[in-house]
């Protein structure tokens, strides 16, 4: 399937979409169908510094946790409130209501990750639908 | 990814069409979820879910002292058991622990049909192949590649099944069952099942199961039926706090531990681990499985430790969030003392201690 190419991909399937100095960051598609119903999220509080690469938070499904990297460095300033009463907005929205965490970032954080058809050949070569 | 080392069932392509995951589970391929786990988990609460367990494992005791074979191996008092019941009971260990947790089922007075659990049923047979070299007319078969198994589980079980059934399947209560016939097929017709709601167990040869599987799904289209996978299987049984073996119980632990002790019937006679458990039941325990609820935010998983007074006391068995009930619940074992409802402690997530409460178990209780 298409995905938006209004922002950029990582190999562990998260989202980035940058906007000046801020980036929303969430799941991609993929990683919410392979997740199941999500319900439960552990987000980092805003002023929490993360470093690229790192752990951002937990999202748990009925069955298990799955740990969400930082697609970027920076500081929270913001985590999506939405999600602690509605966690299913992330496998009805990935790309919009169910966002994560809005970043403040430095010029060209998202340097080096895949834009929509880098991530879509990269789904193809790893045999995902 | 499909790995041909991995058994499958006689469904196998059924969950195919129905675009299953699939993933390994006891040796086997078998469908985690089709739509969605919380979606099947609604559908068996509210209507009908069709579950393909034919991964679970059935061994057969015959012969002329087969009930004091059975008696032997198990905690529970199998000559209760009439021709048609089925009874939940536990293989034991010399040391009152289990080797599995089963269904019983008489046959006929010298034919027993044991169900037991995929991951076990290998250990189970060996098991019981050893302990009945002690036993002259008794005969162990493991008939596991002879059955495929369907169960038909929910509120509208009783009215989809019976569409294809012959019989009068209302008059089968609670943890009975019949030799019928399923869309002309031969059938062990068994009202049992592992989701807390009403609803049948169905053994059958392998190759009607796919037929038979495709009808059952016909049957209950006006009820809204839909397969249901292992995900739902697991979130169902653990509402009503039905053990899970590898889980909640396992060889180190005991039936009375378990909140099982209405399985064991220490006066029907010798078996395994009758004097562990009387030494047990004199003693008392020192632990107990409960029920818990988390007062903090976040979800205990099997594994996790549970802290108390500064100090980890137990393990979290099974834990998830409650479809039925919205909330994050769990069982773990914790000391007798602080195993009343209402008792206090903390589950560490992640290096984090959250709070959690003693709730009733079962969590959910079906309206009958």
């Amino acid at each position: 399937m298409a995905q938006p190419n209004d922002r950029f991909y990582t190999k562990t399937h998260e989202w980035v979409q940058v906007a000046g100095a801020e980036a929303t960051v969430g799941i991609t598609q993929y990683a919410q169908e392979q997740l199941g119903d999500v319900v439960f999220v552990e987000l980092p509080a805003a002023g929490k510094k993360v470093e690229r690469a790192a752990a951002l938070g937990n999202i748990e499904s009925v069955k298990a946790v799955s740990e969400v990297f930082a697609p970027v460095s920076g500081e929270v300033v913001a985590a999506n409130g939405e999600l602690e009463g509605h966690p299913e907005l992330i496998n009805q929205d990935p790309y919009g209501k169910g966002w994560l965490v809005r970043l403040a970032v430095a010029p060209g954080s998202a340097s080096g990750l895949m834009d929509a058809a880098a991530y879509e050949k990269f789904l193809a070569e790893e045999g995902a639908h | 990814m499909i790995d041909t080392h991995m058994k499958r069932t006689p469904l196998f392509e059924c969950h195919l069409e129905a675009k299953a995951r699939i993933v390994p589970f006891a040796g086997f391929e078998m469908p985690v979820q089709y739509a969605g786990v919380l979606e099947e988990h609604r559908a068996v609460r509210n209507a009908v879910g069709l579950f393909d367990v034919s991964h679970m494992g059935e061994i057969e005791v015959t012969g002329r002292r087969a009930l004091d074979f059975v008696q032997y191996v198990t905690c529970n008092d199998a000559s209760k058991l009439v021709i048609g019941r089925a009874q939940y009971s536990g293989l034991m260990t010399p040391r009152g622990t289990f080797v599995d947790d089963l269904l019983v089922h008489k046959m006929s007075d010298e034919h027993y049909f044991l169900v037991v659990n995929a991951a076990n049923k290998d250990k189970d047979y060996a098991y019981l192949c050893a302990q009945a070299a002690a036993f002259d007319w008794v005969d162990v078969r493991d008939r596991s590649g002879d059955y495929a198994q369907i169960a038909v589980q929910g509120p509208k079980a009783l009215a989809t099944l019976r569409k294809l059934a012959t019989g009068n399947l209302e008059e089968i209560k609670y943890y009975r069952f019949v030799d019928g016939t399923v869309d002309g097929a031969a059938a062990i017709i068994a009202r049992t099942g592992y989701t807390g709601e009403d609803g049948f167990e169905v053994y059958l040869a392998p190759e009607h199961a796919p037929r038979i599987w495709r009808k059952l799904l016909a049957a209950g289209a006006e009820f809204g039926i839909v397969p249901a996978g292992l995900g739902a299987r697991d979130t169902l049984r653990f509402e009503a706090c039905m053990p899970l073996y590898g889980n909640d119980i396992d060889d180190t632990t005991t039936p009375f531990e378990a909140g099982l002790g209405w399985i064991v019937k220490l006066d029907k006679g010798g078996f395994l681990g009758r004097d562990a458990l009387l030494h047990q039941q004199a003693e008392g325990i020192r632990r107990k499985l409960v029920g818990f609820e988390m007062t903090g935010r976040g979800i205990a998983r099997h594994g996790y430790p549970i802290w108390g007074g500064g100090k980890e006391i137990g393990e979290v068995t099974s834990g998830t969030h409650s479809p039925t009930l919205g909330k994050a619940l769990g069982m773990g074992y914790v000391p007798v003392e602080l195993s009343s409802v209402g008792s206090q402690f903390e589950i560490e997530i992640r290096e984090q201690k959250v709070a959690a409460q003693v709730i009733e178990m079962p969590f959910y209780r079906r309206a009958r």
